[in-house]
């Protein structure tokens, strides 16, 4: 007979498993790529897959080099080509993404120590090193939608969904992006191009507007965040208190005077949906209690607006997200949960920042 | 009203796995036959282990007593069967490895002993307490506590409530829910007997909504007696966790590192019920137990009651063997039981149940890097901090997890069960435990 397996309890476990998680995720974020495809053509698969192939490469030959286990079998590498790709101006050069590959899974993620050691979200990471490095590419290189004449069926329905009509100027529809339009033109400009209320909010949540490949469609990207809430991969905690707080304080100071704003728009445009749901809520890279998410989550939001209405970049959410991917760790250690039993002595607790470094000993983790 | 329209529940964390408890449920508890040989531990309860009364060669008869206490906690060990003493040898335990034991070499015509009912209503505290103690009696839950020093606790706790698990929280397991539905009497009367230990006017009987047929039958059972309520939890692991049974049922939180008597409670579980009945009202010593024998690498699944001191080996012979792909076998529920490899391990009082889990049954990833999703935040019903406390272990600094609350830790396995990287946080956090004792 062969024999037994023995180990330490629990003898079961559930089905879930981290590659699960991150696959999961890659599929919620394909949705709102068809669209982009057929809005800016067929480049923008292109840039998906070169920077997909390129964190995945890149993420092999460190771990080669680091003799650690091969690991691209569980997504991750997968999960931040695409989130990578997805913050990119659809016409940057194709080979963009590969600078921004050794950046986010060579020095933003392996030199960190590998999965669940990176500071930072490495995605974003290679995004705030692109803009640095190739500023013009990644300020300028937008693509302006097809006309929807030229969609047949699908811009019909695009206009449908939208609420205008189909015959909306399309030419007018600069290749700037909304809020570049409106950090340099003001509202006004954006409701010469759009109109106004249903037609502008319409066209902004249904995806018909530039942008980055992914910000494209706030309500396929919603649809993806709902079903990760669905099946409680993601908690409504930070996904709603970043979103929230960008209404209330675009609300509060966005307009000519105080609380004349427009929250909606703020939410609807630039990255406030796919960061709030894909970007902020990487396990790794945010804090773990429910009450450090909320303050975490506020902060994001804080910041975005603040970038955006007082900074030098039209958008903020990339800033916003790595500076609170800062002090994540230690949100968790100052909002803690509460204890079964409260009245003992929490006082003592350390500071949870100094176990974020890798384990002294390689393979302790084995 | 039925006590199922009701729900108790404890606040904080909590999973809910598959219970897998069909294979068994509906199965009437059989008498397994005594085999020809048993080997009856003799440390069977928590502290240390008995000294033997025994000697080889000796003759023993069902029920008489073959280890006693020495020093510390703990309460005797009695003989299952009639038969010569074969050795004090050591023998497989559950938790211990290896551990002495008296093996037994059963007399295959001894006749099996008839036991007079009592009148119980005359005898005082003191005289019931004795009878516990004299049986053998230990917490039927898993830890092995002496039933008789739960039930005598500090001079200075004023006792208002006595409460009973009759959860069974653990998947598979439905040895307890059997004695519900076959012996509810019985178990109302050890219920009784324990109050008038007490001296508390309540008792309060917790049973899942997963067992209704339970829950009408103790209802009924219970009915014109004074004092017991039964009352409907809702399936939720780890509902059967004294803290969290306490909590679901009276609302009072146990502090850390006390015991539910400190909020006035003692808790006991059904089945340790139906022993104090046995005990008192039958004079008849803790030498057998009911348990749920399950997992699809048995062939035929069964709640069995068994002798002390049966090894598993026995068991599994009995059922028509185990399959090829059983790939661990385990003495009690799949969530904190115990994994053995020695199929000649004997079964304890403890024994609630013992599962033949096949590869697809059980889990066995490798564990990866945390990621930090606090998923087993969310899922310890402690409110510790798992994925800390396993950190730190993991990066050599076990002595400083303290403040994460690893003394709170009851190791349900919530947190290792739902960790998507499947991490083995429990036996992280046993490390943590191992190193604070060493401190």
């Amino acid at each position: 007979m062969k024999s037994l397996t023995v180990s330490i309890s629990p003898h079961i476990r559930n089905r879930e498993s981290v590659p699960k998680i991150m696959w999961t995720v890659v599929a919620c974020l394909m949705p709102v790529l068809l669209l982009s495809t057929v809005l800016f053509g067929g480049r923008v698969l292109a840039l998906v897959a070169i920077s997909v192939a390129s964190c995945v490469a890149v993420e092999v030959v460190c771990q080669k080099a680091l003799k650690r286990k091969i690991t691209i079998k569980d997504g991750s590498a997968v999960l931040t080509g695409v989130l990578m790709a997805y913050v990119l101006p659809p016409n940057v050069p194709l080979y963009l993404p590969i600078f921004g590959a050794v950046m986010a899974m060579f020095i933003g993620k392996q030199l960190m120590g590998g999965l669940g050691y990176n500071i930072f979200n490495p995605a974003l990471l290679a995004r705030a090193f692109l803009m640095v490095s190739f500023p013009v590419y990644m300020t300028s290189y937008w693509l302006a939608p097809t006309a929807l004449s030229d969609l047949g069926a699908a811009g019909a329905w695009i206009a449908a969904l939208n609420g205008m009509p189909s015959v909306l100027d399309v030419d007018a529809i600069t290749s700037a992006t909304p809020l570049m339009t409106m950090s340099a033109r003001g509202i006004d400009a954006l409701h010469q191009t759009f109109g106004q209320g249903i037609g502008l909010y319409g066209s902004f949540f249904v995806g018909y507007k530039t942008g980055c490949i992914g910000e494209t469609s706030g309500l396929l990207l919603l649809l993806g965040g709902l079903f990760l809430m669905w099946k409680k991969y993601i908690s409504w905690h930070i996904p709603v208190s970043m979103l929230g707080m960008i209404a209330f304080l675009t609300w509060m100071f966005g307009g000519p005077t105080l609380f004349t704003g427009d929250p909606l728009l703020a939410i609807l445009s630039g990255g406030a949906i796919l960061g709030a749901f894909f970007m902020a809520t990487d396990y790794v890279t945010s804090p773990a209690n429910k009450f450090a998410q909320i303050v975490y989550g506020m902060g994001i939001g804080a910041l975005t607006v603040l970038i955006r209405l007082k900074g030098g970049y039209p958008e903020g959410v990339c800033y916003a997200i790595l500076l609170m991917n800062c002090i994540a760790i230690a949100l968790d250690g100052w909002f803690k949960r509460k204890r079964f039993s409260p009245e003992e002595s929490q006082e003592t607790a350390p500071k949870a920042d100094n176990v974020a470094a890798k384990p002294a000993k390689e393979g302790a983790a084995a | 009203m039925s006590a199922l329209d009701k729900l108790f529940t404890f606040k904080l964390g909590g999973i809910h796995p598959a219970e897998h408890k069909e294979l068994t449920e509906g199965l009437a508890i059989e008498q397994m036959p005594i085999p020809k040989e048993v080997a009856i531990l003799l440390g069977q309860h928590i502290g240390v282990p008995c000294e033997a009364m025994v000697k080889k060669g000796d003759v023993v008869t069902v029920g008489q007593q073959i280890g006693q206490v020495t020093k510390g906690l703990g309460t005797g060990v009695h003989s299952s069967c009639a038969g010569k003493v074969k050795a004090i040898a050591s023998a497989g335990h559950p938790l211990r490895i290896m551990a002495p034991a008296v093996i037994i070499e059963t007399d295959a015509e001894a006749i099996a002993p008839e036991w007079d009912t009592h009148e119980w209503n005359d005898l005082s505290p003191d005289e019931l307490l004795d009878c516990i103690k004299n049986a053998g009696i230990v917490g039927a839950g898993g830890a092995g506590f002496p039933v008789h020093v739960k039930l005598k606790p500090p001079a200075d706790a004023r006792i208002t409530e006595l409460v009973i698990n009759g959860s069974e929280c653990e998947p598979y397991l439905t040895a307890d829910h059997r004695m519900m539905l076959e012996d509810a009497d019985e178990i109302i009367i050890g219920i009784q007997i324990m109050m008038k230990i007490l001296g508390v006017k309540r008792a309060l009987v917790g049973i899942e909504n997963n067992k209704p047929d339970a829950i009408v039958k103790m209802e009924k059972a219970a009915k014109g007696k004074e004092g017991i309520e039964i009352c409907a939890l809702k399936t939720r692991y780890p509902q059967g966790g004294e803290k969290q049974l306490i909590e679901a049922l009276t609302g009072r939180r146990v502090g850390s590192g006390k015991l539910p008597a400190s909020v006035g409670v003692v808790v006991v579980n059904t089945s340790t019920a139906f022993a104090v009945y046995e005990a008192v009202v039958l004079h008849k010593p803790m030498y057998e137990r009911v348990m749920t024998i399950s997992g699809k690498g048995i062939k035929r699944p069964a709640n069995l009651r068994v002798a002390v001191g049966t090894r598993i080996s026995d068991i599994v012979e009995f059922l028509g063997g185990m399959s090829e792909d059983t790939e661990k076998v385990i003495m009690g529920g799949p969530m904190m039981g115990f994994a053995t490899s020695d199929l000649s391990t004997p079964v304890t009082k403890t024994t609630s149940g013992i599962l033949f889990l096949t590869k697809d049954e059980v889990d066995l990833h490798e564990g990866g890097p945390c990621v930090r999703c606090g998923w087993c935040l969310n899922a310890c019903p402690m409110g510790i901090e798992p994925k800390e406390i396993a950190l730190y272990v993991e990066a050599g600094k076990a002595k400083e997890t303290e403040p994460f609350g690893v003394k709170d830790c009851v190791e349900c396995g919530c947190c290792a069960y739902v960790c998507p990287s499947k991490r083995p946080l429990v036996q992280l956090i046993r490390m943590a435990k191992q190193a604070l004792r060493n401190k």
